[in-house]
């Protein structure tokens, strides 16, 4: 068994934001009961030890938590690359510099669009501003700047703009990838997925982009897998090189496996009642899926199978109530027919224009020094690391 | 900073460092060196290490080669320029051309 990589914390799932597109559950009451600093230290120790080089610190908003200070130096004493996936909003100069003096490698700044109404309309709160003083910031105190803009049907004719703000931005990187449908945003789907027109545009001017800006700024682009021929693949497979952990402890093999846990009766694998290496090595959620004896034709005899692993077990859940079976997003899934209908109702010219987008409820953290109000929805529908995390193979 | 191309890389005075997102470690837990960035980690041996070690936008390939032969016994300059070629066009490196300069890392 290969030892994990990375590690995803999502410290909390309160966030200033409410986006449709958000990736956390649609139960997030469920998650009120995060864990404390010291678990927290605890579990990237643990992490460090079981191989984890690489630490995502995401929520919700990570700077929600009032120790990520402390968090983040705790990582940088352990060795671990730390990355802050942020909505920008809680990231004051003086909050900042602490962030840099403990050790912060990274940081991915959220923006929803490239103008303020679209932006804020899209955030559920004002934010826009903000998020461009935030920019500013990771740049004058020397990190590398990395955007990440979440693609959907309501913003993704803004790319060209979203790229020129990015290079104002003198952005390193920006990473346009479009939604995951999991958590709220697989409650959105319809709103959220884009038309084909409207994918060959964007693609044409990411084309155009990458030509005209070389190797100044780079940009990483993801299509919504409804549109592609097979699926992702997951996590590069079920418990392989990274997991999660979620606010109130539990452990997921991928980010969106909250609810799939539940329905398959396993015994919940809780860092507070298991150590980390006892969850990646013996945990029935762990093993569920591991490896390719679980599954079904037509992946049990594909030779992609080493390739995408059958796509992602929560998007076959979410969508079939079965999560062994095959992603119905590969055009071989016998299931196929619910991501084709899909994306006819997305292309359907006499679809009404009205969208009805759900915002992300508002949690507030009601545990421990919790500062005025504070809520949610977040940045993270882009920590599909499974897509670029490699070993070796470059 | 002007970077460039992996293609560039026959450049005589291309002088190539690490990513400003990208950091060398050694795992004591997994026994192996790594590069790490936001989404991508790439595992590399000890040479890769050494060669990392050298790569600080004064030194070019020949002075990077060079140096490691007197380190290891076989080292082709033709892997070293391939190596960096190779993360700079995964955007793990950057290339200064030109004079050594005084970076501000």
């Amino acid at each position: 068994m290969e030892k994990p990589y990375g590690l995803l914390a999502e410290l909390t799932y309160a966030c200033p934001l409410q986006c449709a597109y958000c990736s956390n559950p649609l139960e997030l009451d469920a998650y009120r009961d995060e864990l404390s600093t010291e678990d927290w230290q605890r579990v990237f120790a643990e992490a460090a030890e079981l191989g984890v080089l690489q630490l995502h610190l995401s929520g919700g908003e990570p700077l929600q938590r009032h120790d990520i200070v402390e968090l983040v130096q705790c990582a940088t004493d352990l060795g671990l690359y730390t990355n802050l996936i942020t909505s920008g909003l809680g990231l004051s100069t003086r909050r900042a510099e602490q962030l840099l003096a403990a050790g912060l490698d990274h940081i991915q700044l959220s923006i929803q669009a490239d103008e303020a109404a679209l932006n804020d309309q899209i955030a559920g709160t004002t934010s826009f501003e903000r998020k461009q003083v935030a920019a500013q910031l990771v740049k004058q105190l020397g990190w590398p700047l990395t955007l990440n803009v979440v693609l959907h049907r309501q913003n993704i004719d803004r790319i060209g703009g979203i790229l020129d703000m990015a290079v104002a931005m003198d952005a390193d990187r920006v990473e346009l990838a479009n939604t995951q449908y999991a958590g709220w945003a697989g409650h959105n789907r319809d709103e959220l997925l884009p038309t084909r027109d409207q994918l060959e545009r964007a693609e044409a001017v990411v084309r155009a982009a990458r030509e005209r800006l070389g190797d100044t700024m780079e940009i990483i682009y993801v299509i919504p897998d409804y549109y592609s021929k097979y699926p992702k693949p997951c996590m590069d497979g079920w418990a392989s090189r990274q997991f999660t952990v979620v606010p109130n402890g539990e452990a997921l093999p991928c980010p969106a496996a909250h609810e799939l846990g539940r329905a398959l009766d396993l015994p919940p694998a809780n860092v507070r009642e298991h150590s980390l290496e006892w969850i990646w090595e013996s945990a029935p959620l762990f093993q569920q899926y591991r490896g390719d004896a679980w599954m079904p034709d037509p992946c049990r005899s594909c030779d992609r199978k080493e390739i995408d692993f059958g796509g992602c077990r929560c998007q076959a859940f979410a969508l079939t109530g079965d999560a062994a079976r095959t992603d119905p997003v590969c055009h071989l899934s016998p299931d196929h027919g619910i991501v084709e209908d899909a994306v006819a109702a997305a292309n359907d010219p006499l679809r009404p224009q009205e969208s009805s987008l759900t915002p992300r409820s508002k949690l507030i953290r009601t545990k421990k020094r919790t500062t005025a109000s504070t809520r949610g929805m977040s940045a993270t529908t882009l920590v599909q690391f499974s897509e670029t995390i490699l070993k070796g193979r470059q | 900073m002007r970077l460039t191309k992996a293609m560039e890389l026959t450049d005589e005075d291309a002088r190539p460092r690490l990513a400003p997102h990208v950091r060398l470690t050694y795992s004591a837990a997994r026994k192996e060196y790594a590069l790490l960035s936001p989404e991508t980690i790439w595992v590399i041996n000890a040479t890769g290490a050494a060669i990392v070690e050298l790569c600080d936008a004064q030194r070019t390939i020949a002075e990077i080669s060079a140096e490691l032969r007197d380190r290891y016994d076989q080292v082709a300059e033709s892997d070293v320029r391939s190596f960096v070629a190779n993360l700079v066009t995964k955007h793990g490196m950057e290339v200064n051309h030109g004079k050594a300069l005084r970076t501000a890392r």
